[in-house]
């Protein structure tokens, strides 16, 4: 990936968003995994836009919503713990904005509120700014990572 | 493209710096964790604090009847009277308009869902008697060619009668639903019963105490199958009530409050007027006044005392009867009282033209159960309609029951007195909602998040489905002539249920308090 070069303002402004966002993110994964009784499906249902049948079909058999709650969990702990550490972050804050827009697309808030603005809408910026400006490349193991990499390239020429 | 990390990897080994680098975010994991299992622990303390006060956890969805046709004998029902409510009651047992139905079909289907929602109760309705022709034909229509809640729609004969005592001579009815004005049910029931026939009767049940004593043996003496038209011993929200009371949930309730407030005509019982002002349908030709009146006093054909009979006590027993009998049973629903010691009401006609009806506009009722250690009082106004609500005061919390249910705790509670103080408990919010408003999840919300958004505890309806209570109500009543059992709203409540009605009515017109006597068994 080509280097973007920040100031030190950006980057450490940057950095915070994407601790924040993986922060947010780690937490709220890890509740849904230690509480007993968490499932999708009742969001799912209530999902009242255009693909809401879609949604609802998600819901509807028991095996499909293994499956969505487990990739929902463990989606949003790896997307926190990347963003955080700062390993494939780009990558991950990418998968979290596909993620968000799931959500927002499912219960968006223009159906029953006069605006389309929610905080998925926001957090889900802040992923593709995440993805656009990383960071984890100056600050985080992804720095450690191709460091590691140049030096073995070095090496073997 | 050289930038200064490329600079760095001249140096051919990776730095101190470098290290710091790369691994100085992930002490936050850390952070997280301790602010984690520090927020947890704090949830854990108060879930389960509330939760074992309430012993309401784990609480089930209500199920619902499902959508097979129930099975056994076809039970074959006659309706005299089929009105509003008589209308309202056949949709209720599977028989809705077809026009309506299609055009909610088209317009907002969604809304349907209520309807096919109701079970298939392997009824049908062979007879129908109203004393007026358009009725009549309504309730033909609906009968022998209603939509049920599978979307079919019914084929079927129905005779049409001009006089009840004639449907109830045709020995292939089973059982009849009696929809009539309030002074018809009492000798209806009576006839239909010593027809043979099992009875489901709109309330109120009687005017006079007279009556009560005699459908009340008439019923008992029989095997037959009586339900009275109070459907709120169906609703979710009242057995949840029923259950908080139970489990001592609002400690020692000593008040009950129940009102009524409504400010339309129509709310009043001025109804012989449509929307649009004019008379609505229904002459001296088309309506059989003397059935109508029947054994009350001869006077001419009045469009008004046909559609407005509620408000005259020549054939009602008021606010009492009308309203009164609600409340009065939703109470009995949730504290099972039985009938009171003693009842005083007060009131007059301080709004509308007092020519113009007997019964109060506004109307004031103390219900006495000193057995009991409560009291309940019921007030009502036509002209006002700040909703007013009905509350069970409790020496620890109060509960106000209607469509949803909530329990707020009293600040000098002794039972929450820890939970206030360390602040788990809100004195300002309810810490109890049944069931708990649908909040607009966002996709990423916890369940901690929602719980103090709600504090409604563990109880949500996830698939939201609702249904009608009164087929429920109806429903009960069929599976009962079919295979046995006890009717919610069996003789014995619905006498204790009349009572309390007819001695609020009957304190309001002689203007004193009034006492019942438990072993002569009359109001005194």
């Amino acid at each position: 990936m080509k280097t973007i070069l920040y100031s030190r303002m950006q980057t450490a402004v940057l950095l915070l968003l994407r601790l924040v966002i993986g922060y947010h993110f780690l937490y709220e994964g890890i509740d849904k995994l230690l509480s007993p009784n968490w499932s999708s499906a009742p969001f799912l249902l209530q999902s009242n836009w255009i693909f809401s049948d879609f949604f609802n079909y998600l819901a509807s058999s028991p095996s499909t919503l293994v499956v969505i709650n487990i990739l929902n969990i463990w989606g949003q702990i790896f997307i926190g713990i990347s963003l955080i550490v700062g390993l494939y972050s780009s990558i991950a804050a990418l998968f979290g904005a596909v993620l968000i827009f799931s959500y927002y697309i499912a219960i968006p808030p223009f159906v029953e509120s006069y605006t389309f603005i929610d905080k998925n809408l926001f957090e889900l910026f802040g992923f593709l700014i995440i993805t656009i400006f990383p960071t984890s490349n100056l600050i985080g193991l992804d720095f450690l990572l191709e460091k590691y990499r140049n030096l073995k390239n070095a090496k073997q020429k | 493209m050289p930038n200064k990390n490329n600079d760095n990897n001249l140096n051919g080994k990776i730095s101190r710096r470098d290290i710091i680098k790369g691994i100085s975010t992930i002490p936050l994991l850390g952070v997280f964790a301790y602010d984690y299992w520090k927020q947890r622990a704090k949830y854990k303390v108060k879930n389960k604090v509330v939760n074992f006060n309430l012993g309401l956890d784990n609480e089930k969805v209500a199920s619902l009847p499902s959508n097979k046709k129930s099975s056994g004998q076809l039970v074959r029902i006659g309706i005299i009277g089929t009105g509003n409510r008589g209308k309202a009651l056949l949709k209720a047992a599977g028989f809705a308009n077809v026009n309506w139905y299609n055009e909610t079909a088209r317009n907002n289907p969604s809304s349907l869902d209520k309807y096919h929602n109701q079970e298939l109760l392997n009824i049908e309705v062979i007879a129908v008697c109203d004393v007026f022709d358009y009725h009549a034909e309504q309730g033909i229509e609906l009968a022998s060619n209603g939509m049920q809640p599978n979307g079919e729609q019914v084929n079927n004969k129905v005779k049409r009668y001009r006089r009840y005592q004639d449907l109830l001579a045709n020995k292939n009815i089973d059982a009849v639903i009696i929809a009539t004005p309030d002074f018809h049910h009492a000798h209806m029931t009576i006839d239909a019963i010593n027809a043979g026939k099992h009875v489901y009767c709109e309330k109120t049940m009687t005017l006079t105490e007279d009556e009560l004593h005699e459908v009340y043996k008439t019923v008992k003496k029989s095997n037959l199958v009586f339900q009275l038209g109070h459907q709120l011993s169906k609703s979710e929200t009242y057995k949840k009530a029923r259950e908080i009371v139970s489990k001592n949930i609002l400690g020692k309730v000593t008040l009950i409050e129940t009102t009524t407030n409504r400010n339309s005509v129509s709310g009043a019982w001025y109804r012989h007027l449509d929307s649009n002002g004019k008379p609505k349908r229904g002459s001296a030709e088309t309506i059989d006044w003397k059935q109508w009146l029947g054994t009350t006093p001869k006077i001419p054909f009045s469009l008004d005392r046909y559609y407005g009979w509620a408000r005259y006590f020549d054939y009602d027993t008021g606010l009492a009867g009308q309203l009164l009998s609600h409340e009065a049973d939703g109470v009995n629903q949730i504290m099972g009282f039985g009938i009171p010691k003693s009842v005083v009401s007060s009131g007059g006609i301080y709004f509308y033209d007092k020519k113009t009806r007997d019964m109060p506009d506004t109307f004031q009722v103390t219900l006495e159960y000193p057995d009991r250690d409560f009291t309940m009082l019921y007030s009502a106004t036509l002209a006002n309609s700040r909703s007013r609500g009905r509350v069970f005061m409790g020496s620890d919390a109060s509960m106000e029951v209607g469509s949803n249910l909530k329990v707020i705790a009293n600040s000098d509670s002794l039972q929450y007195k820890t939970q206030i103080k360390n602040g788990l408990i809100s004195t300002s919010e309810p810490f109890y909602t049944y069931p708990q408003k649908q909040i607009n999840l966002d996709g990423i919300s916890s369940a901690t998040e929602r719980y103090y958004a709600e504090r409604g505890l563990t109880d949500t309806k996830v698939n939201g489905k609702s249904i009608d209570i009164t087929h429920l109500h109806i429903k009960e009543w069929v599976d009962v002539i079919r295979n046995g059992g006890i009717t919610g709203c069996n003789i014995d409540i619905a006498f204790d249920d009349t009572v309390a009605v007819l001695m609020a009515h009957k304190s309001y017109v002689e203007k004193r308090r009034v006492e019942w006597n438990p072993i002569k068994r009359k109001i005194i």
